[in-house]
C-alpha cells in the first residue's frame, strides 16, 4: 500500500502484467492472420461475424475504461439507482440501433461505414459531415483510454503516467495494425471473456468483503432520502436524462457501432445486439455498484477524485491478487475500445476519405489497406500525444455530442424517406449546430420569448427522441403518435421548467432544430429518390480489381 | 430496504454477467465448430 491506501506493485510486476496481455494479445491474432488481407477483411471482417463473436465484440467496444469510474462515481454520488442510471442508457445505445442497423444492411449490404451509404444517398458534403463527426469521436475515444491506462499504471506502480500511455498505445497497435477490424473482433471475444470473468468474482468478493449486505443497509443512514430512493429525480435529472436523450446520438455518431451492423452476419444482427446490450448493462451496473458500496460504507476519494474509488474500494478489501485482476480488468476494458476506434478510424479514411473522395475512379484495394494501416499509426501518435498533454477535452466532447445530436434525425430520416435531399441534411446540421451553440453558451439573453422559443424547439427534439425509438421498433404510425403526444407533452409541461437545465435544453435543440429544418426543406422536394441506387452505389472493393473493372468500381465511387 | 432485496439487487448483475458470458462463450464454440467443417475462418 502507498500513502494514499492503493496497493503498490513492483516495476517488474506491472511489467509482466502488461507483457503477458499485450503479448498474449497479439499471439492471439497470428491464430487470424492471412498472407494476403483483403479490403473487406480488413474493414468489416467479409459481413461475416457470427452472433458470439459479434455480441462479444460489441460488448468488449462499447465498455471502455470511463464506463466503470462513471457507474461508480453515479452509485456514490447518486445512491441506490446511480449505477442503473449510468449503465441502463449506455446499453439501451446498442439495443435502440440494431432496427435502424438492419435498415442499413437492407440499403447498403456491402457497405463499411455509413457515411459511404449516406455519400451513395446524398453525396459528399452530408458524407463529411458525418465521417468527421465519427473521426472526431474515436480520437476523443482514443485519448480517454490512453490516458486511463497511464493514470492506472501510475496509481498501481511506481512507473510514470507517460510510460503507462505509451505501453497501451503500442500494445494496442501491434496486435490490430495487421488484421485491421478482424484482429479487433476476435481479440475483443478474449477480452470480454477475461473481463467478464474478473467482474463476476470481484463485486461479490467486494461485497462480502465489506461484511456482506447487512453492513450496506446498516449504512444507509449515511445517505441522503434521495440518494436512498430508487426513484430519486436528482438521478434521474442529472444522470439519466441526459443519458437519455444521448442514446440515439451516440450510436448513430459512433463509428465502432455501425462497422459492427455492417459486419454481423444480417440474420444474426436482433440477437446480437440484445445479448449485447444484456451483457453491457450486467458488467456496468454491477461494477457501479462498487461505488453504492463505498457509499455506503463512508468510503471518501482519495483527493475528491472520483476515479480513485473502485481502485480503493479493491485496495482496501480485497487481497493484491484481486488488485492485479481489477488492473487487467481496466486494460482489457480500454484496449479492446481504443483497438475497435483504430479500426473505426482506419475504415473511415480508407472508405469515406480515399475511396469516395481521393480514388473515385480508381480505388486501389492495396493503396486502400495501406492506407488503413498508416491511419492507425497516425492516429495512435495523436491519442498518444494528445493523452500525454492531459488535454481538457470538456469543450471538444459538448460539441461532438451536439454535432452527434444534430445529424441523428437527418441520417435515419434519410434511409426511409425519398424526399430528404443532401441541401436538407447538411443545412439542417449547420442551423441546429448554430442554435446549438446559442443555447449551450448562451449567447442569447435567455428570459422572455427567447428563452421560450429554445424550449419549444427542445420539446420538438424531446418528441424527436421518442418518436424514433417508436418508429425503430414499432413503425411509421406509432412513431408519429408517440412523437405526436410527447412533444404535446413537453411544451405544456417542460415550457417554463427547461430553462432550469440549458445543457439538456441545448441537447435537445439540436435534435429539434435539425428535424424541423431537414423536414421542411424536404417537404420543399418535388424529386424522389431511388433507393435500390444505394445497393449499386456502395460496392466492394475487392472485386473492383478481381473482375472486370469497367463494371465492378463501386458506382458511388466514380460520382 | 432489507439485507435480501439488497444483496440481491447488487448480486444480480453479476449473476446476468455470468449468464451472457455462457451464452457467447456457447455461440463462439458453435461458430469454430462450423468454421472448421467449412474449412473457414471463425472472423
Amino acid at each position: 500500500m502507498n500513502e494514499n491506501g492503493f496497493a503498490q506493485f513492483s516495476v517488474l510486476t506491472i511489467m509482466m502484467l502488461l507483457i503477458a496481455f499485450y503479448g498474449g494479445t497479439y499471439l492471439l491474432t497470428l491464430l487470424i492472420r492471412k498472407k494476403e488481407e483483403d479490403t473487406s477483411g480488413f474493414m468489416v471482417a467479409g459481413h461475416n461475424v457470427g452472433f458470439g463473436m459479434g455480441a462479444a465484440s460489441m460488448t468488449a467496444t462499447w465498455i471502455w475504461a470511463a464506463s466503470f469510474y462513471a457507474a461508480a462515481t453515479s452509485g456514490y454520488t447518486y445512491g441506490v439507482s446511480g449505477p442503473v442510471h449510468y449503465g441502463l442508457w449506455g446499453a439501451l445505445m446498442i439495443l435502440f440501433i440494431y432496427p435502424f442497423g438492419r435498415r442499413f444492411r437492407e440499403l447498403a449490404p456491402n457497405g463499411h461505414t455509413l457515411g459511404e451509404l449516406i455519400h451513395a444517398r446524398h453525396g459528399s458534403s452530408s458524407q463529411l459531415i458525418l465521417a468527421g463527426s465519427n473521426i472526431l469521436g474515436s480520437v476523443i475515444s482514443l485519448m480517454v483510454n490512453f490516458t486511463a491506462a497511464g493514470a492506472l499504471v501510475s496509481v498501481l506502480s511506481p512507473l510514470s503516467f507517460q510510460t503507462g500511455v505509451i505501453i497501451a498505445g503500442v500494445g494496442v497497435l501491434s496486435y490490430t495494425l495487421t488484421s485491421g477490424f478482424r484482429a479487433s473482433v476476435f481479440t475483443d471475444f478474449a477480452q470480454l471473456v477475461a473481463l467478464m470473468a474478473i467482474a463476476v468474482v470481484i463485486i461479490p468478493a467486494v461485497l462480502f468483503s465489506i461484511g456482506g449486505p447487512s453492513v450496506m443497509v446498516d449504512g444507509l443512514q449515511n445517505l441522503t432520502s434521495q440518494q436512498a430512493d430508487f426513484f430519486s429525480v436528482d438521478a434521474i435529472m442529472n444522470q439519466g436524462a441526459p443519458f437519455f436523450v444521448a442514446v440515439l446520438a451516440y450510436a448513430i455518431g459512433n463509428q465502432t457501432i455501425s462497422q459492427r451492423l455492417f459486419a454481423v452476419r444480417e440474420k444474426h444482427i436482433k440477437r446480437t445486439f440484445v445479448t449485447a446490450t444484456l451483457g453491457y448493462g450486467a458488467i456496468v451496473i454491477g461494477l457501479g455498484m462498487i461505488g453504492l458500496m463505498a457509499l455506503t460504507v463512508g468510503m471518501e476519494p482519495v483527493n475528491g477524485n472520483m476515479n480513485n474509488l473502485i481502485p480503493q474500494m479493491v485496495s482496501e478489501y480485497l487481497p493484491p491478487a484481486f488488485v492485479a485482476l481489477f488492473f487487467v480488468l481496466v486494460i482489457g476494458a480500454l484496449s479492446s475500445t481504443a483497438d475497435s476506434d483504430l479500426s473505426a478510424l482506419s475504415t473511415i479514411v480508407m472508405a469515406d476519405i480515399y475511396g469516395k473522395n481521393i480514388a473515385r475512379e480508381n480505388p486501389n484495394p492495396k493503396v486502400m489497406l495501406l492506407v488503413g494501416r498508416i491511419t492507425m499509426i497516425v492516429a495512435t501518435a495523436a491519442g498518444l500525444i494528445f493523452a500525454s498533454f492531459s488535454l481538457d477535452i470538456l469543450v471538444m466532447l459538448v460539441f461532438v455530442g451536439a454535432l452527434w445530436g444534430a445529424i441523428v434525425f437527418p441520417v435515419i430520416v434519410s434511409c426511409y424517406w425519398d424526399r430528404v435531399t443532401n441541401a436538407a441534411f447538411t443545412w439542417s446540421v449547420v442551423v441546429a449546430m448554430a442554435l446549438f451553440c446559442i443555447a449551450r453558451f448562451e449567447l442569447l439573453e435567455m428570459t422572455g420569448a427567447t428563452v421560450l422559443f429554445f424550449e419549444v424547439l427542445a420539446s420538438v427534439g424531446a418528441a424527436v427522441v421518442f418518436g424514433l425509438m417508436a418508429f425503430g421498433f414499432f413503425g411509421r404510425t406509432v412513431g408519429l403518435i408517440v412523437g405526436a403526444i410527447s412533444g404535446a407533452i413537453m411544451v405544456v409541461y417542460a415550457t417554463g421548467f427547461l430553462r432550469d437545465y440549458m445543457v439538456l435544453t441545448a441537447s435537445l435543440t439540436a435534435y429539434g432544430a435539425s428535424t424541423i429544418v431537414c423536414t421542411a426543406m424536404a417537404l420543399f422536394n418535388k424529386e424522389r429518390f431511388d433507393f435500390d441506387l444505394i445497393k449499386q452505389r456502395v460496392g466492394d472493393y475487392d472485386k473492383a480489381t478481381d473482375e472486370d473493372e469497367s463494371t465492378m468500381i463501386p458506382e458511388g465511387a466514380r460520382s | 430496504m432489507s439485507e435480501l432485496a439488497y444483496g440481491t439487487y447488487i448480486l444480480a448483475w453479476p449473476a446476468l454477467t455470468l449468464g451472457v458470458l455462457v451464452v457467447i462463450c456457447g455461440a463462439v464454440i458453435k461458430d469454430a465448430i462450423q468454421a472448421r467443417k467449412s474449412d473457414s475462418d471463425v472472423v
